[in-house]
């Protein structure tokens, strides 16, 4: 294993790339190549970056009571369909919080909390619950027996699970029955390189700005720079589970 | 089909989409593509690396049925007639959409 090439391989690399693609190439027969050199697949990316921690900062004073544009534009993106039963899932809930003394109240937009320390994962019989190198917490449905305990130990209410036959998924978004799933923080997005999440993304269009999505890990980041000039709360913070969503105003 | 009267007629596999060549020759396809996909799919899942050399969307984007746009729903489509021969129930499409050009 060696985790850095030295730049002095690099040219020989290279060069071996080149001829075992010419190799490849080589006609057997005209018309019948070994393996098609011209249709190569996209490049192979580098994968999840462990100095990265990938977090959301939700300004409630922001959050406008009613409008629940986080929440469909996570229903499109990721085939979720509008819910109509208690059980059927949602991996963003609006809350509509009130202090009763004085009558102060907030909304807030509460979706998986991706746990430095999620407690999901700890109790998961198959590692199907796993946390990724950049702080992403998922459910991986190829080992997920649907047993529930992560929903029973998610102390946000966080996940769901699938009851019915799906159909019509969304390519970049599998999921099914007999599987507990919640937010990806849109990861096939962040896979592809783009910086942002629906909901983040709809929340500013929707002109509240109320949710920055970041590298909490990037000082030059937004995200960063506000939690560092703003008070945040992280929600159940006496757990000590280290959310990577952070909220500010309640 | 010339079978024996009784034999399950033996599937009849739909070409690719013109001009696309398969990642590995035929025999190696119809051999070890559950060993690819299994190998592929913990890196993708768990590592977050995408765009490997096997991948479910590539095979889609190659073999779906030219009338069914899927190589899962209708039963001459190209999973479902081998599966279907061998006995083997695949689960792949309970979760992974089957169907071709579903892009937002």
């Amino acid at each position: 294993m060696s985790a850095s090439p030295k730049p002095a391989d690099t040219g020989r690399r290279a060069w071996l790339g080149a001829a075992a693609a010419g190799l490849a190439g080589v006609m057997l027969a005209p018309g019948v190549r070994l393996i098609e050199v011209a249709a190569a697949p996209p490049a192979r990316t580098g994968g999840a970056d462990p100095a990265v921690r990938w977090g959301l900062l939700i300004d409630t004073t922001k959050c406008a009571p009613g409008c629940d544009a986080c929440v469909s534009a996570c229903q499109t993106e990721n085939g979720l369909g509008t819910p109509t039963r208690s059980t059927d899932a949602r991996w963003i809930r609006k809350i509509e919080i009130k202090e009763i003394r004085t009558g102060r109240q907030a909304s807030v937009p509460v979706m998986c909390q991706h746990c430095a320390e999620p407690p999901c994962v700890d109790v998961c019989p198959t590692g199907a619950s796993f946390k990724r190198a950049d702080g992403i917490v998922l459910v991986d449905r190829h080992s997920c027996i649907g047993c529930r305990y992560c929903m029973m130990a998610c102390p946000y209410k966080a996940r769901s699970f699938v009851h019915e036959p799906l159909t019509d998924q969304h390519p970049d978004v599998p999921r099914g029955k007999g599987c507990v799933e919640s937010c990806t923080l849109c990861v096939h997005r962040l896979d592809r390189g783009e910086k942002t999440t629906a909901c983040a993304e709809a929340c500013a269009k929707a002109g509240h700005g109320a949710i920055v999505f970041g590298d909490l890990n990037d000082p030059a980041s937004e995200i960063a720079r506000r939690v560092r000039e703003i008070q945040t709360t992280q929600l159940r913070a006496d757990l000590r589970l280290d959310p990577g969503v952070r909220y500010h105003g309640i | 089909m010339a079978e024996p009267a009784g034999r399950t007629p033996r599937p009849s596999i739909e070409p690719a989409k013109a001009g696309t060549q398969c990642i590995a020759p035929t025999e190696v396809m119809r051999r070890d593509h559950p060993k690819m996909l299994v190998h592929q799919r913990d890196d993708t899942v768990r590592g977050g690396i995408r765009g490997a050399k096997a991948s479910l969307r590539g095979c889609i984007d190659c073999h779906a049925g030219a009338q069914s746009h899927s190589v899962a729903k209708a039963p001459g489509d190209f999973c479902m007639s081998c599966h279907a021969y061998a006995a083997v129930k695949i689960d792949c499409f309970e979760c992974h959409a089957s169907t071709k050009g579903v892009k937002r």
